[in-house]
């Protein structure tokens, strides 16, 4: 029997390996030395390996990313944390502009093998800035790579994998799952590589792709209409960039019905890029228009629970747009 | 700059006591399950209602820019006990975000103070560039900001008190230092002792004060007020106060301060020190005193019940506050939604 982690122990142990296996891998970030973090997933670290490899940063985000470019630069492998990812904008400068371009702007002299962890996501009663979904901002970027798991057996696998990578990976832990999602995890070294989804749930009738939370209300879905007899098969894209391209309209030559489904707004979401990706590639597979669930074209999730449950696309908008889809 | 007298005194604890209430009031309903979210103004109080108090006296109009930890600011500037209940409690007539936001975030450009984001720092370019627009409108208005200790760090803070400085805007910056931001301790936030130690290199005047005691907070307050509506630019006043409760109620901080650092702490408490003060005076007395936390109580029960009561905002209010012309939100969602 494999232990039985949340998502947040598994990107405790994911980090406490890699700092055990590498000596160049070491973690900054606000509060992650003796409180170990907001959400604990530093917990212990400064304790085993010390304040030169678990640095308390001062509360300045642009100044902890630029560092954490230049450290990897320099060889060493920084974790960065980014308490909430609502709190990311002010680092766009350093992953976007010079993290990302830095590999092809000096020819390959120069590479950034850093991790930009985040915690977002909402439904966690978080208002206006400690709910937000950024994974679209930073997916358009090439040279940089961006990995969302949705379960602790893929938190650990694809941390230990972007940790390991020699470009500037931005990992996103949904906040919500952290405590609520449990699984079994090896205790033994193993990576999952990024880049690749993974089908979730089988199914024909229909495909939903979807990433994070997300990933767990569409399971949640497909049990409720498998009791009428329908078969939905769940793609876990796992990393949002590179995109796992083959998974995805491999599943769609079986079910010739594809929703795609997220937590991130709607427009210019990762919704748009599939969905044109797959009319592209596949047109002739399809029985049905391409249809998207997403959250909705708000600034951001509000506090007040009627107005973040109106936000979200909930068990019951799923369903809905699922049925339309399998309708059509 | 001159004496606070004995009735004005009393009527500052007066509001303290009703903020202190209220701040204990939140927690309560945090605990019952009832409001998701509290930072606590515990300990910082006589910066915040002191300095409102210098302003109010020797600025001829003034704007706060606050943050989460300023209910001492919100309530000077008149929002009521229910108001920040509603608040707290994200229900229907909220009045400043439309249970938008945490509590305490939002504005009211009636009652002078604005508290847009959580994110640590971004409104101190925001309250310069309002002052700059004061200057520009030849406006008499001094603009305050309020901030911690860890704001301080953020890059856009060094870059507003510059621009600042500059051009002599009548802004003036308030750092509410409590040595913390969240775990991390001062001395991992800067290498210096005294955060008002920068204005030197802004070219500005920088002070640090006991921001426990309320004369010492209006005195410093009153000086920079009237340094900015003279013309003659911005002050970085520090504020030396006290947080002996976690960062919000979702922190635990046991795991980095010790007993004997919070006992400390609250030694160093506002409300106690102004009592003191109050008993020496000789103009309080326990029936005084009694009778104001009875007042206070009496206001927060019944606004207690009626932010209890009244309902969550409508799911179909979502989709309101986007744009000037709001159909441009409603018209994108039916199309593509
Ligand atoms: C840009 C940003 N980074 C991180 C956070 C998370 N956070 C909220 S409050 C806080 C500490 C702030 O400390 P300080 O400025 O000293 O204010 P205090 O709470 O002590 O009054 C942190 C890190 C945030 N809200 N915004
Ligand atoms: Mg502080």
């Amino acid at each position: 029997m494999m232990p039985i982690i949340n998502v947040i122990e598994a990107v405790r142990d994911a980090m406490k390996e890699e700092m055990a296996r590498d000596a160049s891998v070491f973690i900054m970030g606000e509060d992650v030395g003796k409180r170990g973090g907001v959400f604990l997933a530093t917990q212990g670290f400064v304790e085993e390996f010390g304040e030169q490899r678990v640095i308390d940063m001062p509360l300045a985000e642009s100044g902890i990313a630029g560092i954490a470019v230049g450290a990897a630069m320099a060889g060493l492998r920084p974790i960065a944390e980014i308490q909430f990812a609502d709190f990311i904008s002010p680092t766009m400068n350093q992953i976007v502009g010079e993290a990302a371009r830095a590999r092809y702007g000096t020819k390959g002299e120069v590479h950034v093998p850093m991790v930009v962890r985040s915690p977002y996501g909402g439904q966690v009663r978080g208002g206006l800035f400690h709910s937000q979904s950024v994974e679209a901002y930073f997916a358009h970027t090439p040279g940089l790579k961006v990995v969302a798991p949705s379960t602790p057996f893929d938190a650990k696998g694809l941390l230990k994998s972007a940790i390991r990578d020699n470009d500037p990976v931005l990992f996103l832990e949904h906040k919500r799952t952290y405590r609520s999602v449990r699984g079994e995890v090896p205790n033994t070294d193993y990576s999952i590589p990024i880049g690749s989804a993974d089908v979730k749930r089988a199914g024909h009738d229909a495909t939903i792709v979807s990433y994070g939370l997300t990933i767990h209300y569409a399971l949640q879905a497909a049990e409720v209409l498998e009791k009428e007899g329908i078969q939905i098969e769940i793609v876990d894209l796992r990393s949002i960039r590179p995109l796992d391209t083959e998974t995805i309209i491999n599943s769609v030559s079986k079910t010739s019905r594809l929703l795609v489904l997220h937590e991130d707004n709607l427009t210019g979401g990762i919704g748009a890029e599939i969905s044109a990706i797959v009319s592209e590639k596949a047109f002739d597979l399809l029985d049905a228009p391409i249809m998207r669930c997403a959250g909705l074209d708000i600034p951001a999730m509000p506090f007040a629970p009627t107005l973040e449950a109106a936000y979200m696309p909930s068990l019951e908008k799923i369903l809905a747009t699922t049925r339309k889809l399998l309708a059509y | 700059m001159r004496e606070l007298d004995p009735e004005e005194l009393l009527d500052i604890y007066e509001t303290m006591i009703l903020v202190r209430t209220l701040d204990e009031r939140v927690w309560t309903l945090n605990r019952q399950g009832k409001a998701a979210i509290v930072a606590s103004s515990q300990g910082h109080e006589a910066a915040q209602l002191g300095s409102v108090k210098a302003l109010s006296e020797f600025a001829e109009s003034y704007f706060c820019f606050t943050y989460y930890r300023d209910m001492g600011v919100c309530v000077a500037q008149g929002l009521t006990p229910k108001d920040v209940l509603l608040g707290f409690l994200a229900k229907e007539g909220e009045p400043i975000s439309d249970a938008r936001q945490f509590p305490l975030h939002g504005a009211s450009k009636e009652k002078g103070f604005m508290n847009l984001s959580n994110v640590v720092g971004t409104h101190v370019p925001h309250a310069v560039g309002w002052a700059l627009a004061s200057k520009i409108n030849k406006l008499p208005t001094v603009t305050a900001v309020y901030f911690g200790d860890g704001a301080a760090s953020q890059g856009e803070i060094h870059e507003a008190m510059n621009f600042a400085a500059i051009h002599k805007l009548p802004v003036i910056f308030l750092c509410e230092n409590n040595r913390y931001a969240i775990s991390v301790p001062i001395e991992q936030q800067m290498a210096i002792t005294n955060v008002a130690d920068r204005a030197q290199a802004y070219g500005i005047p920088g002070y640090t004060v006991d921001g426990t005691d309320i004369q010492q907070v209006f005195d410093v307050t009153a000086q920079a007020t009237v340094r900015a509506s003279e013309g003659e630019g911005p002050t970085l006043i520090e504020y030396q106060v006290e947080r002996y409760l976690p960062h919000t109620s979702d922190d635990d901080d046991s795991t980095y301060r010790t007993p004997l650092d919070i006992e400390k702490s609250k030694q160093r408490d506002p409300l106690k020190k102004l009592r003191d003060l109050l008993l020496s005076k000789g103009v309080l007395n326990d029936k005084i005193e009694s009778e104001l936390i009875k007042t206070a109580k009496q206001k927060i029960n019944s606004a207690t019940e009626f932010a209890e009561k009244a309902p969550y905002p409508k799911a179909d209010d979502v989709l309101e506050h986007v744009y000037d012309n709001n159909s441009i939100s409603k018209d994108q969602h039916d199309a593509n939604h």
